[in-house]
């Protein structure tokens, strides 16, 4: 074995010897290929959007989701292995419903998001188990208002303004911070982030744009933004591209 | 047969397993009537301590979801669970991002199962329901009692309604009712009930289910009158009385 770091890749029960532990960061590499995701926080609600890359011709509109409502006031995207996603989901599911039934009341987005974050981090603490190749954006709106968080494969957990994640995350971040995210209500928010998805996506092929919300205007419940208000985001997103073409 | 659960916990020095062998906190009279735009369910909002008046703006309706409301009478904290039943499931409808919703007869049906799965463990619900609705373009009302007997009707009435609003109801009712026509009925049985329901408070909401959706009234009282023949001596008229 050569060089430092060799042969300390194939579990994650050990570190290297300068400290990293590879397969926690291997699980980080599979989402940096995936399809960007980016979250924002405005001022009545959060944002979630996802590139979607469609993989075949025959597929039926709107399949593959990857945004999911874990609880009436919270919702999740998810960027990387979908199948690993869905099993974050699932968990983030029983956790919100765990919460109603001890408490009597929706759970507050601060206690999900550590749930969560402590149940991925887990598949970072055994030789048998591998670490989830997702990262996901939780959206939650709870008595101290409207939340974003990202809960990475690692476990850990960092609430947000605004991120991305996915190919084209250095860029959609570059954006997001442009923004005034403090004064722009969620429906603007629903126009940026679909002109940020379709500025950073590859030209080459075909995607299909995935828009949640959890703000006033869907009654504080996640729901998939409606299909009016996510056809005339996509149009303004495709004019603004058209304009910058025209300036190069 | 002794229970070898119970006897044992009569040894280890605690006391047996003991369920609900009679309610505390009660609703009285859940009445619904179906009419020609869908359903409409009548209730008073007393919750009765024993014979005292103890909650007096108890709501007894409650919407379920855009199509389906329910009312109950009897132990008024096991139909508080069974509507935290029902929320959870609401919940799960929503997760399951199908847009898929429960229709009142599936409501009917599993509040029908939940209702008989306790009374055959020997711990039921303590309640009778009442379940409103309009299912393709149709008006359902059905009702269900604390044992899990459960049926459907054009009109329906739990507890003493049945002997005392009932039977307005046989004469007056019609499925082609206005919406007028079906509250009059409503209120003509609420007041019957509340002449000769001593559970009964002058203190009623009304419930409307069609296929708009669901609202259910501020309280209301109604309009008595005391000076009937009949009140004055009441003992007059029935034999072995006072």
């Amino acid at each position: 074995m050569s060089g430092i770091g060799t042969g300390y890749d194939l579990s994650v029960s050990t570190f290297s010897p300068d400290g990293r532990v590879f397969q926690t960061d291997y699980a980080q590499k599979a989402i940096d290929n995936s399809g960007t995701v980016v979250g924002i926080k405005c001022k009545d609600g959060v944002v979630l959007g996802v590139e979607k890359t469609i993989i075949s011709k025959m597929l039926e509109k709107g399949s593959n989701k990857r945004t999911f409502p874990v609880d009436r006031r919270a919702g999740m995207a998810v960027a990387g292995v979908i199948a690993d996603g869905r099993q974050v989901v699932n968990r983030a599911f029983d956790e919100a419903v765990q919460y109603k039934s001890f408490y009597g009341d929706s759970i507050p987005g601060q206690v999900l998001a550590d749930r969560v974050a402590s149940f991925v981090h887990v598949f970072n603490l055994y030789w048998y188990a591998r670490p989830f190749g997702t990262s996901v954006l939780l959206a939650a709106y709870d008595e101290s208002g409207p939340q974003l968080y990202l809960v990475e494969p690692s476990g850990n957990c960092h609430r947000f303004f605004g991120t991305a994640v996915g190919k084209g995350r250095q860029a959609a971040k570059t954006e997001i911070e442009r923004l005034k995210l403090g004064e722009i209500s969620s429906e603007q928010g629903v126009v940026e982030v679909a002109k940020i998805l379709y500025s950073v996506h590859d030209e080459e092929k075909p995607f299909e744009l995935e828009i949640a919300w959890i703000c006033d205007a869907s009654d504080r419940e996640f729901r998939r933004v409606p299909a009016d208000i996510l056809e005339a985001a996509e149009q303004q997103a495709k004019a603004s591209m058209e304009e910058s073409d025209m300036d190069d | 047969m002794v229970d070898p659960k119970a006897a044992a916990a009569v040894h280890s020095g605690h006391d047996p397993i003991k369920h609900t062998t009679s309610p505390y906190v009660t609703g009285t009279s859940v009445l619904g009537v179906t009419y020609r735009d869908g359903v409409l369910l009548a209730a008073d909002t007393l919750g009765s301590y024993g014979s005292t008046k103890r909650y007096k703006s108890f709501e007894r309706l409650c919407k379920v979801n855009d199509q389906t409301i329910i009312g109950a009478g009897g132990e008024l904290s096991d139909f508080q669970y069974i509507l935290t039943l029902l929320e959870e499931l609401s919940n799960e409808d929503f997760c399951a991002d199908d847009d898929a919703k429960l229709s009142p007869k599936e409501i009917y049906a599993y509040l029908s199962r939940v209702l008989y799965n306790r009374r055959s463990k020997m711990d039921p619900l303590w309640n009778s329901l009442v379940v409103g609705g309009v299912q393709d373009g149709k008006p359902f009302l059905g009702t269900i009692t604390m044992l899990g007997v459960h049926y459907s009707d054009d009109h329906i009435a739990t507890g003493f309604g049945q002997m005392l609003a009932r039977p307005l109801f046989r004469e007056r009712h019609r499925p082609d009712m206005s919406e007028e026509e079906a509250t009059q009925l409503l209120h003509e049985g609420l007041r019957v009930c509340y002449y000769r329901d001593k559970q009964t408070t002058n203190k009623f909401q009304i419930a409307k289910v069609t296929t708009e959706g669901t609202t259910i009234s501020e309280p209301f009282a109604l309009e008595t009158k005391w000076d009937y023949k009949a009140f004055v001596n009441p003992g007059a008229l029935a034999m072995g009385t006072w």
